[in-house]
């Protein structure tokens, strides 16, 4: 990237809640049901229907409020956007313009090992628009209004950040944040995550700002990226050569990995923004302030720095077990049961998370089932800790526990897989092998400690890995010792 | 007389004694429409089947002595802008000429749980847009009084139906004066309720902050019973307040004494038709003479009114009408891209004046002009709020006329905009504020045409006007006056 720009961008995102009903009729909002099944008068923008205001909304946005350190506003407005669209039943959308739920927050990070904080203009609630379906007949479309009515949160960032990089880890930073909050699932791909994002660059060094570009359609993590990437590129080179800039809405084009033009500043909407007549000023106080914020579950920044303090895990596995609430809760309630915590995080972030994703049970907000029980977890490693089965023994039991139901201690006595410890048959044991491999113990006696490893392989073999390995090799020296 | 002339609490009272079924009722009143209908033209659509099924079952209800309500088997009109399931509702559109709603407004499922009998749909202005029901993108209807005159507007169809018996009474709408100046023209009793006090939910909306629904009678009483039943807060209207329903027909006591009467100066230097002004001084003179004490007040940003109206009525309107885009329903023209289906649609489904509606509130709510127009409107709509506040201070009701002129002749203002907006001069204050207003007869002018009276109450305190109203009812003979037809 040229040195003698920055790049300057804002991240506008919108997401859909996870309530159970439509921010403004009973509709349900369940995902993948017929096209138009989760409708009825209002949210189809029948004549003469009237919007009542979903009260789990307001909670959840004041929840988002909350754990981003806005202000939460005690009076807010629902305003109308107006425009027309096949997929906008009403001719408008309910949303909020002057006076929104939220504004005044921020979100920290950390990127490239430094703290990173961006400020949130304002978060505020609106109904999401249908869907238009293009392709399924010839000379016409199709509308599937399920979605019409939907909740959103938009949460609009100061032009704070300045680098893709940077955006990328706020967009994830503030993903996480409201899967923490169980109130949207963050799924990009199916665009319950969506992120508008606004770029601009400048002389480094400058303060004054640049002409803003709005790239629109980045469905992913990595189209946001890749989007921005692209797009300071081209401003770099379009100013470098002499040109400018021109205000403008712009798609990114996933399969040929760049914007094109959409909509310039001229053609952009009028949306003749009024207060909504139909709803009544949303009055917050501070009863219901205090019990959303009583209701706030333990964000992941502050999980993860008890994780560090409290467990003495690494930075690293403090982040991983964080990264989600739901494998946060499931280390903490081993944890409970058994406290290893080093070895519980080794056994998470290692064999169970490869279990989940070949599972791909990791890929809803919550792991519905999991494939081991946290307590059974705590009690395979208490069994290691005791010495009853060996850490390789460990590796056995953890697969044949995915999805027995059965216990650690079942599983080990129906299988036989007690570590063996007791003198007299490892004994006999690492006499049968040094019978058996003369040569290697003349080698052993010629200087070769490598063959030493051999030998304990072959014994680990012959006792079916339950010899208890700290009693084989004290004893095994022992015996070469008497050999020589 | 036929049964059809008779007033609601008459009616309900009789069907009660069993002096005749509701059957034979709705069969008289359906009688009265098939000899008058043809010069009126009140309806827009007549559900003369349902209507008989409803007074049977009402019949049966009847018959166990279950009944408790007044509207319990009584035929009742309802304008067109209410959705009732099944039965077309075209708020007088070409844009839903053949619009069958899937569900009932709350008033009117309210109507129909009381057992009340639904004969049709009322004739309007589209979209409840004018004051004189000309503006029907189907027919005009006229005054029963006059057939050459209009029975004013919107809620047209539903008074001309009321004064020419041909219903018990009637259900409107009132945006800027739609129940109370028809009322007045056609000699009959209106009443615009406060603003939250009946559901709006399943009225197709014109100005969501100033539709209010209200009934169209024959006299005061009347009045007081149907809002009895319509009244009351509705979960599915958020404007609508959820506080008790007095027993308002409780509130007739006659009695007027020490009751205050406002009577505003600025409305009465306007060039009003003198007969009006004469009519209504000597109605507020009937009721001094009953012990009603005079107080002359002042509502000093009333010139602003007609201005700030058309502002904040058009911007909502402009929004409100957006729905009708030719997809989901309603009139559609199949063009050749999405933009001329949208223009194409609206451009035959709308009328003159609603389209002249949308084009002015469009402009108002447009960058650059937001401020110049709908927030100072909005200023401006406080500062009369501030006005009656001020002023119910000093009295307890305010009295104006209803209307500057009596019902004027048809096609005399269709042309002129500006001249039919101002027949609402004395109305549309009264819904910028949000109060409830009574427009009831006080009397004639010399070409034979009623004149009405506007009794304007406190946020939700119908029960004085009503009060005040059945009082003056009672020393006078105006309302039991009906047209020759």
């Amino acid at each position: 990237m040229n040195m003698n720009y920055e790049s300057v961008i804002g991240l506008e995102v919108h997401a859909q809640l996870l309530t159970e009903s439509k921010i403004f009729c009973g509709c349900a909002t369940k995902f993948g049901q017929t096209p138009n099944q989760n409708t009825c008068p209002v949210c189809a923008g029948f004549p003469g229907v009237l919007p009542v205001l979903n009260k789990k909304v307001v909670d959840f946005a004041i929840k988002a409020g909350l754990a981003t350190r806005c202000e939460i506003a005690r009076t807010s407005l629902f305003a109308r956007k107006n425009y027309f669209y096949p997929d906008l039943p009403k001719g408008y959308q309910i949303s909020q313009y002057e006076l929104p739920i939220c504004t005044g927050g921020y979100i920290e990070f950390e990127v490239n090992d430094s703290r990173k904080l961006v400020r949130l203009t304002r978060i505020h609630m609106e109904e999401d628009a249908g869907k238009n379906i293009h392709d399924a007949h010839d000379d016409s479309s199709l509308i599937d209004l399920n979605r019409a009515g939907v909740p959103l949160l938009e949460i609009v960032s100061e032009p704070d950040m300045r680098s893709r990089e940077e955006a990328g880890a706020y967009l994830r930073t503030l993903r996480q944040i409201l899967q923490y909050l169980s109130i949207c699932d963050g799924n990009m791909e199916q665009g319950s995550f969506r992120c508008d994002a606004n770029v601009s660059i400048r002389p480094a060094g400058s303060q004054r700002l640049g002409t803003k570009i709005e790239i629109k359609n980045l469905n992913s993590f990595k189209a946001v990226e890749k989007a921005l990437e692209y797009e300071i590129e081209r401003q770099i080179e379009a100013l470098s050569e002499g040109g400018t800039i021109i205000q403008e809405t712009r798609l990114w084009d996933e399969n040929r990995e760049e914007t094109r033009s959409m909509r310039s500043k001229e053609s952009a909407h009028d949306y003749r923004y009024f207060p909504d007549p139909d709803l009544l000023p949303l009055v917050i106080d501070d009863d219901w302030i205090a019990e959303i914020r009583a209701s706030l579950p333990e964000l992941p920044a502050g999980r993860k720095a008890r994780f560090i303090s409290d467990y003495n895990l690494s930075a690293y596995d403090a982040e991983l077990l964080t990264g989600r609430r739901d494998v946060a809760d499931y280390f903490e309630s081993a944890v409970k049961a058994h406290a290893n915590p080093k070895a519980l995080s080794n056994w998470i972030v290692g064999d169970l998370f490869r279990v989940l994703k070949e599972r791909r049970l990791d890929e809803p907000l919550y792991i519905a089932e999991w494939p081991i029980a946290a307590q059974h977890l705590a009690e395979m490693v208490r069994l290691i800790d005791q010495g009853t089965i060996s850490g390789k023994i460990g590796k056995t039991v953890f697969e044949a526990l995915l999805d027995s139901g059965r216990s650690p201690q079942q599983i080990v006595q129906e299988q036989g897989l007690e570590q063996v410890s007791d003198a007299a048959s490892i004994e006999s044991a690492v006499d049968k092998i040094l019978t058996a491999n003369t040569k290697q113990v003349e080698q052993y006696k010629s200087g070769s400690e490598k063959v030493f490893g051999f030998f304990v392989g072959q014994i680990m073999k012959a006792t079916q890995g339950k010899a208890n390995p700290q009693k084989v090799n004290e004893i095994l020296r022992e015996k070469l010792k008497a050999h020589t | 007389m036929s049964r059809a002339a008779l007033t609601l609490h008459d009616a309900g009272n009789k069907l009660r004694k069993r002096e005749f079924s509701s059957v034979e009722l709705t069969e008289a009143v359906f009688e009265r429409i098939a000899g008058t209908e043809s010069k009126i033209r009140a309806y827009l659509t007549l559900a003369r089947d349902a209507a008989l099924e409803q007074a049977r079952q009402a019949d049966e209800r009847l018959k166990q002595g279950r009944a408790r309500s007044p509207l319990l088997g009584v035929p009742l009109a309802v304008k067109d802008n209410f959705l009732t399931r099944g039965l077309r509702t075209t708020c007088a559109s070409k844009m839903l000429a053949n619009f069958i709603p899937p569900y009932d407004a709350t008033t009117v499922r309210m109507l129909r749980a009381t057992g009340a009998v639904i004969t049709g749909k009322t004739n309007l202005d589209e979209f409840a847009m004018g004051s004189s029901a000309e503006n029907s993108a189907f027919f005009p209807t006229r005054n029963p009084w006059n057939l050459e005159r209009i029975p004013g507007g919107s809620s047209g169809g539903s008074a001309a139906a009321v004064a020419a018996d041909q219903c018990i009474a009637a259900l409107g709408t009132d945006t800027g004066g739609s129940i109370r100046q028809p009322a007045a023209c056609c000699g009959i009793v209106g009443l615009k309720p406060t603003y939250g006090r009946v559901s709006r939910f399943g009225i197709i909306a014109f100005a969501s902050s100033m539709d209010q629904v209200g009934p169209l009678t024959k006299d005061v009483q009347d009045s007081a019973l149907f809002l009895e039943v319509i009244a009351g807060h509705d979960p599915a209207d958020s404007t609508s307040v959820d506080r008790p329903v007095p027993l308002y027909s409780e509130a007739l006591t006659g009695d007027v004494k020490g009751v205050r009467l406002g009577i505003p100066k600025e409305y009465f230097v306007r060039g009003m038709q003198p007969e009006v002004e004469l009519a209504v001084r000597t109605a507020i003179r009937a009721l001094e003479k009953n012990g009603a004490v005079i107080e002359e007040i002042s509502l000093p940003h009333t010139e602003y009114a007609v201005a700030v109206y058309y502002i904040v009525a058009t911007a909502e309107a402009s929004s409100n009408l957006a729905r009708y885009d030719g997809m989901r329903y309603g009139h559609s023209v199949h063009a050749k891209d999405l933009t001329d289906t949208y223009m194409i649609s609206r451009q035959e489904g709308f009328g003159a004046e609603v389209k002249r509606r949308i084009m002015l509130g469009t402009y108002a709510l447009s960058a650059g002009y937001y401020d110049a127009y709908y927030l100072k409107a909005q200023r401006v709509r406080t500062l009369i709020k501030q006005d009656f506040d001020e002023a119910f201070k000093h009295c307890d009701v305010i009295v104006t006329p209803t209307a500057p002129t009596t019902a004027f002749k048809l096609a005399a203002k269709i042309q002129d905009p500006l001249q039919m907006y101002l027949s609402d001069i004395y109305t549309i204050s009264i819904n910028l504020a949000g109060l409830p207003a009574l427009s009831l007869p006080c009397g004639f002018d010399q070409a034979g045409m009623p004149i009405g009276m506007q009794i304007v109450g406190k946020h939700f305190d119908e029960a004085t006007i009503l009060r005040v109203g059945h009082a003056y009812e009672q020393a006078t003979e105006w309302s039991k006056r009906k047209p020759d037809l």
